[in-house]
């Protein structure tokens, strides 16, 4: 794999030290990195599975809302970061790779580096435990 | 190539005594190729001596700035080619996101900080900045940059030439948020730049000890300038960048402790004002 932009080095060992689950996705949309809170939510440790391919997890984490309809991924934060270079904050739920659905706020944003270079976005989530 | 140490301080110049042996002046690294071009990395106090050693068969330098601190830039004004209408001078270095290079080191080079402009220097003076490039070429010279892990926009160089390669990371943290280092070598700034190097001139400004007190300031300690050397398998290292606060009898005492110390499969070189090395 190449080396990856300081940018997204400083990124994850920022998101190393933070008690928020946080994603990190390249500019393609792959799943580089998540931390240790999030793991939950994914449902597996990183160290386990490590970066996953934008096809992969996103088959795997399977958005949906309140009535259980697939949550369109144009409409998901992840992706409107990563492809619209813009933020966005939605409720949904998503199945992790243990199989448990979690109901989360999720906010996504752009990483624009240096040059305005786009290296692919943030997620950042809330898991809401009483709804 | 040859490479010559003309600065090896780190963070302030530091004449005296205590620092005749390692010397005083601030970064500044001549790399020469077997064409005669010549590159400088970092205009630091020792970039004044530098000049000096020109002879009048050279008629363009380029200068390879890593970031706009000040012990990185500091001799820019006493250069004495700066000076010389004859000579074409070309400065490589970071952008911000909201200047370029030239308006950058125009904030130092201006009064009230410096007594003339940048306009006012005699020689034919140009500016590119480096993040966009990623590669480029100086004459024989192929030279590789990425931004690394230092407070502010801050790149480090791979030069290669003549058959041989050189990386130059002087102010560096590759383990801030990640001590020790993480194992996947993708997520380790400056990796890359250093993997396989003939020659790797790294920040080694803290002791291990002295680290904690200094987490995030942008400079590695010892151990882990030698654990980032071993992860890239770099040939030889030379310890850059000392700290203005010790002296040449504390330098020689931690750099032959870490020699001894580890089982070190390249050459751990102290990094000495007016050493040169022939790759």
């Amino acid at each position: 794999m190449p080396q990856r932009e300081i940018e997204l080095i400083l990124t994850r060992q920022l998101a190393g030290y933070l008690a928020m689950p946080i994603l990190v996705v390249d500019d393609q949309g792959d799943l580089l990195y998540y931390n240790e809170p999030a793991e939950s939510i994914v449902g597996c440790r990183f160290d386990e599975v490590g970066a996953i391919r934008r096809g992969e997890w996103s088959s795997i984490f399977k958005p949906t809302d309140d009535y259980g309809s697939p949550i369109k991924r144009e409409d998901q934060p992840l992706f409107i970061a990563t492809e619209q270079h813009r933020p966005a904050h939605r409720r949904y739920w998503v199945q992790g790779l243990d199989g448990v659905s979690r109901q989360v706020e999720g906010t996504a944003f752009p990483l624009i580096g240096q040059s305005g270079r786009c290296l692919g976005a943030v997620g950042i989530f809330w898991e809401i435990k009483d709804s | 190539m040859k490479v010559t140490l003309w600065g090896t301080r780190g963070s302030l110049a530091t004449p005296g005594p205590e620092s005749v042996g390692y010397g005083g002046n601030t970064s500044c690294v001549e790399v020469r190729g077997r064409d005669g071009g010549v590159l400088v990395l970092d205009a630091g106090t020792g970039i004044r001596r530098f000049g000096d050693s020109l002879g009048p068969e050279t008629t363009r330098v380029d200068i390879l700035l890593t970031h706009l601190h000040m012990d990185h830039i500091q001799g820019l004004g006493f250069f004495a080619p700066m000076f010389e209408s004859r000579m074409e001078i070309h400065v490589w270095g970071p952008s911000s996101t909201t200047m370029d290079l030239r308006s950058r080191l125009s904030r130092y080079l201006s009064p009230p900080l410096f007594p003339i402009g940048l306009r006012d220097v005699p020689c034919q003076l140009e500016f590119h900045d480096v993040v966009s490039l990623g590669g480029f070429q100086i004459g024989g010279f192929e030279i590789r940059t990425a931004l690394v892990c230092h407070p502010g926009p801050t790149v480090g160089y791979r030069i290669t030439g003549d058959g041989a390669s050189v990386t130059y990371l002087p102010d560096h943290e590759p383990s801030l948020g990640a001590n020790p280092l993480i194992e996947d070598t993708d997520w380790i700034s400056g990796l890359e730049l250093a993997a396989g190097a003939d020659l790797l001139i790294h920040d080694a400004q803290y002791t291990a000890e002295e680290y904690p007190q200094h987490v995030g300031w942008g400079h590695s300690a010892l151990p882990d300038t030698i654990r980032f050397a071993a992860a890239a398998s770099v040939k030889r290292l030379v310890l850059f960048h000392h700290d203005p606060s010790h002296s040449d009898a504390m330098l020689d005492g931690l750099f032959e402790k870490a020699r001894s110390s580890n089982d070190i499969p390249f050459d751990v070189i102290p990094g000495i004002e007016g050493a040169s090395f022939e790759l």
